[in-house]
């Protein structure tokens, strides 16, 4: 999409404005190439093995599901988006308070209480999901017909699948890195050519809506911009 | 044996909001003044600038400007019963980090506490008997009047540079303005913001209703803006990236924007970063501290700083583990009821309701953290407490604040939460829901307080701050009665669908759902050493030249959030120290 008909560009706005420092810094993402969209085959997994993988693929695929409108979670990238969230502070909870003792049992109001990080709860879920679909339907998840991997995901969301203490929150993790890594911009692997934006009509980074804040009612025109400066 | 620096007039401890302020105005006394805080050097430029700074994940999801857990956290229990667990990952509230404290990536609404507030047991009694107060509910009257900070209040929102529309100005109501409102000297320092379509929906109900809608008062310019200290703001742009961020325009109030870069010039005061405040330290008799002890994070030592005046500016929950852990005034036991450090721990009891409108457009993207309207209908000094079977009271404001879409996503109830139902529903309806809400006040009860934990330790080993804390009755009801009054406003607004959520009897508090950061009291003024554990000048009773400052002087809460009061207790402090501590140093009271 091109800037707004009738308004000045989105760079002399910013040139007008307080955020003059900001400048030379926009410009020179206004200019940088859309970076190439990651090609899951092609995809070399850094925290994952290949049977989570497989399993991140089949499920994040029925979370968010590629028929319909709007990307899915397999379009969208989100898979990338988690094995990298996994290896970062949020996979390995450095900001988090780890010390023991832990009372993974505690009422759930009381939050993150057992000692393992999200990538531990990945490591040692996928497992044990994978076993209880064994045990139950005959394969592991990502052999399942999608049916029957909906079962078992809305199983887990009902806490009918049991899990450890320690993991027991494992399908709420999963489904809230598949929403992030659907909507965070895309420099984090997900949210491919911002399409899942642009499906919503989020605008992304823009960033600066001065002259629309009065246009009540009017949806917004611009289609969404990315950190690295890509349009869609 | 820990490194000693050279002595100092003042050592602030903490540099957010506070200590900025105490810096600068005790920086024109001429004293030499080193503040230490206890995260990073941050300013609007790199720090805020865009468009990094534009990124749900990092700030708005992994919190990336708050407050690490590893480094300082609280433990939490509902009861006394229960175990207190460790508030491992961050959740109902946000603690910052960093120079510009949470003033960096708070949402700047801007109040003033109503006097009736102020003095809320004595309005009690004096209205309905004092006997309606449950006994467990430990409020009382602030140990200074509304009329007595009123200046301080203007001198804060001068500085801050809020925008906004006076209802009262020296008793004189002025249309458009908050009727209810406590009396301002002056008129705000810039106009009220211009509103998104959903508070101006709401406003027009609002006022068809028959209440008096006004535009939300905030730390947000609404034009250029040149305040005292000669800093400048200028006019916001709705980013629609404002709570949780700072702001890449000089647009938000915070520290940054309306202080430090004024206050670094000063030859007189400096300070150091990643310099952690462990304790305060004390004289042999025990009347007077002689400065603080700080972790080095670069050197990896603890340091001494000897000081003659001790300033705690580190937010509520830090300033009160600092006391317990120093022994500044008496623990708190809340099965005695005597002591006073850890007393009276408030927080915020809030609900709204959700409403659908699938022919409109919201661009929910648009916004500031202090967008839309008020009104002040069921505030505090507005309900009949004796009717109504509860103490309490909510302002409510329409305004959105961020369409981010990782976490602002409302969909009807009942939608599914995953799988293509839900994959039709974020495409049907964002963009096209807009929410009222109601910020309301949470009594002091004898039972939520803070004391040391007795087993959880933090990387130095220093026992974490043990909060317990929980939902009260009487606050339930107050919530329950917002709901009674907003559904039926909701509802005449026509919405194709809408959906309420307010507690219900018998909730329990709950750490993962963000609330506020808005914690309150454990370090309370009060009138008598017995009651409190600061005077009416925020001076330890019992240390005289170590003052605290923030929320945690707080009786009560405010059913507003607190950054006003917060501000103007701070200048009304520095004022005290300027004018009567300095020539002579004492108990003030
Ligand atoms: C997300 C969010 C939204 C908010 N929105 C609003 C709002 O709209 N309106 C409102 O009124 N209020 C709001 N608040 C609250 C507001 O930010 C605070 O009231 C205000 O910042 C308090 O000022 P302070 O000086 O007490 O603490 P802060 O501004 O937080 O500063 C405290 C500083 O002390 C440092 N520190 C802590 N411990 C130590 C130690 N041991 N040694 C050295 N340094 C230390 C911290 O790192 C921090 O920099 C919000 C808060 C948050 C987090
Ligand atoms: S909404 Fe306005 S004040 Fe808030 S961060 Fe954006 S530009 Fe700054």
């Amino acid at each position: 999409m091109t800037d707004l008909p009738g308004f000045p560009s989105r760079r002399s706005f910013l040139k007008a404005s307080a955020a003059g420092v900001a400048i030379s810094g926009f410009a020179l993402a206004a200019t940088a190439q859309p970076a190439p969209p990651i090609q899951l085959d092609q995809y070399q997994p850094v925290f994952f093995t290949d049977a989570e993988w497989a399993f991140v693929l089949a499920a994040t695929a029925r979370l968010i599901p590629s028929d319909g409108d709007g990307p899915g979670a397999i379009e969208a990238g989100v898979p990338v988006f988690i094995d990298r969230e996994l290896t970062g502070d949020f996979g390995t909870a450095v900001d988090w308070y780890m010390q023991g003792p832990h009372n993974a049992a505690a009422d759930p109001l009381l939050g993150w209480q057992t000692p393992l990080t999200p990538a531990q709860i990945y490591r040692e879920a996928i497992p044990a999901v994978n076993a209880w679909c064994e045990q139950t339907h005959g394969a592991i998840f990502a052999d399942l017909a999608p049916d029957q991997q909906d079962t078992v995901l809305t199983a887990m969301q009902e806490g009918e699948v049991e899990l450890a203490p320690e993991i027991r929150d494992f399908f709420k993790i999963l489904l809230q890195n598949t929403k992030e890594g659907y909507f965070a911009d895309p420099i984090y692997g997900g949210n491919a050519g911002m399409a899942a934006w642009a499906y919503i009509g989020f605008p992304g980074a823009r960033a600066a809506y001065k002259e629309w804040v009065g246009r009540h009612n009017i949806a917004y025109p611009l289609g969404p911009v990315s950190i690295s400066g890509d349009r869609a | 044996m820990a490194r000693q620096e050279a002595k100092k007039d003042v050592v602030i401890v903490g540099l957010g909001w506070t200590g900025a302020i105490m810096g600068i105005e005790l920086a024109q006394e001429g004293l030499e003044i080193v503040a230490l805080e206890r995260g990073h050097d941050q300013n609007t430029v790199p720090n805020f600038q865009y468009p990094n700074m534009i990124d749900e994940l990092k700030y708005g999801v992994r919190l990336k400007m708050m407050q690490k857990p590893s480094q300082q956290t609280v433990t939490v229990r509902r009861n006394e019963g229960e175990t207190a667990l460790p508030y491992r990952s961050l959740g109902s509230f946000l603690p910052g980090n960093g120079v510009g404290g949470a003033g960096t990536h708070w949402n700047g609404l801007n109040w003033r506490p109503q006097a009736e507030e102020m003095r809320l047991r004595s309005y009690i009694a004096e209205n309905w008997g004092e006997q309606i107060i449950p006994e467990d509910m430990t409020i009382g009257d602030y140990p200074v009047t509304y009329d007595e900070l009123e200046p301080f209040f203007a001198r804060f929102e001068r500085v801050a540079g809020i925008s906004g529309t006076a209802g009262n100005i020296k008793g004189e109501l002025r249309e458009g303005g908050n009727p209810f409102e406590g009396w301002r000297s002056e008129d705000y320092p810039m106009p009220a913001m211009p509103s998104t379509w959903d508070g101006v929906k709401f406003a027009e109900a609002a006022k068809a209703a028959g209440y008096h809608p006004f535009p939300s008062p905030g730390g947000i310019a609404s034009r250029a803006y040149v305040n005292e200290y000669g800093m400048q703001m200028g006019p916001c742009n709705h980013c629609g990236f404002c709570e949780r961020y700072g702001c890449f325009q000089y647009s938000k109030s915070s520290p940054q924007t309306a202080i430090l870069d004024r206050l670094k010039q000063y030859p007189n005061f400096s300070y150091r970063t990643e310099s952690e405040v462990l304790r305060v330290e004390m004289a042999a008799d025990g009347k007077t501290a002689t400065g603080v002890t700080y972790f080095d994070e670069k050197a990896g030592e603890e340091v001494f700083q000897p000081a003659d005046i001790v300033i705690l500016a580190t937010y509520q929950l830090n300033n009160v583990h600092l006391m317990l852990l120093s022994g500044i005034g008496q623990p708190y036991d809340a099965r005695t009821g005597e002591g006073v450090t850890g007393k009276n721990y408030g927080y915020q009891m809030n609900g709204g309701v959700t409403m659908f409108f699938k022919d409109e457009h919201f661009n929910p993207f648009i916004g500031t953290g202090a967008n839309g309207f008020c009104i002040d209908d069921f505030g505090m000094n507005n309900i009949d407490y004796g009717a109504e079977g509860f103490i309490g009271g909510a302002y409510w404001r329409s305004g959105q604040t961020n369409g981010q879409p990782i976490r602002s996503m409302p969909l009807p109830s009942g939608t599914p939460t995953w799988g293509a139902g839900w994959k039709r529903a974020v495409g049907e309806w964002y963009g096209h829901a807009m929410s009222i809400g109601a910020h309301g006040s949470c009594m002091s009860y004898a039972t939520n307080h803070l004391d040391l934990d007795p087993t959880y330790t933090d990387r130095h080993g220093r026992p974490l701050m043990r909060m317990t804390f929980n939902w009260n009755a009487n606050d339930i009801r107050q919530t329950q009665f917002m709901k009674s009054k907003m559904e039926p406003l909701a509802q005449s607004m026509n919405p194709d669908l809408m959906q309420s959520s307010f507690k219900k009897e018998g909730a329990q508090y709950d750490v993962r759902p963000y609330q506020t950061t808005h914690n309150t009291g454990g370090h309370i003024m009060s009138a008598t050493p017995d009651t409190g554990a600061v005077n009416r000048y925020s001076q330890a009773w019992d240390k005289h030249n170590v003052f605290a400052l923030g929320a945690g002087n707080f009786v009560q809460n405010t059913q507003y959030n607190p950054t006003g009061l917060v501000g103007g207790l701070a200048y009304w402090t520095a004022h005290a120290i300027r004018t009567q501590y300095l020539s002579n140093p004492r108990p003030l009271v």
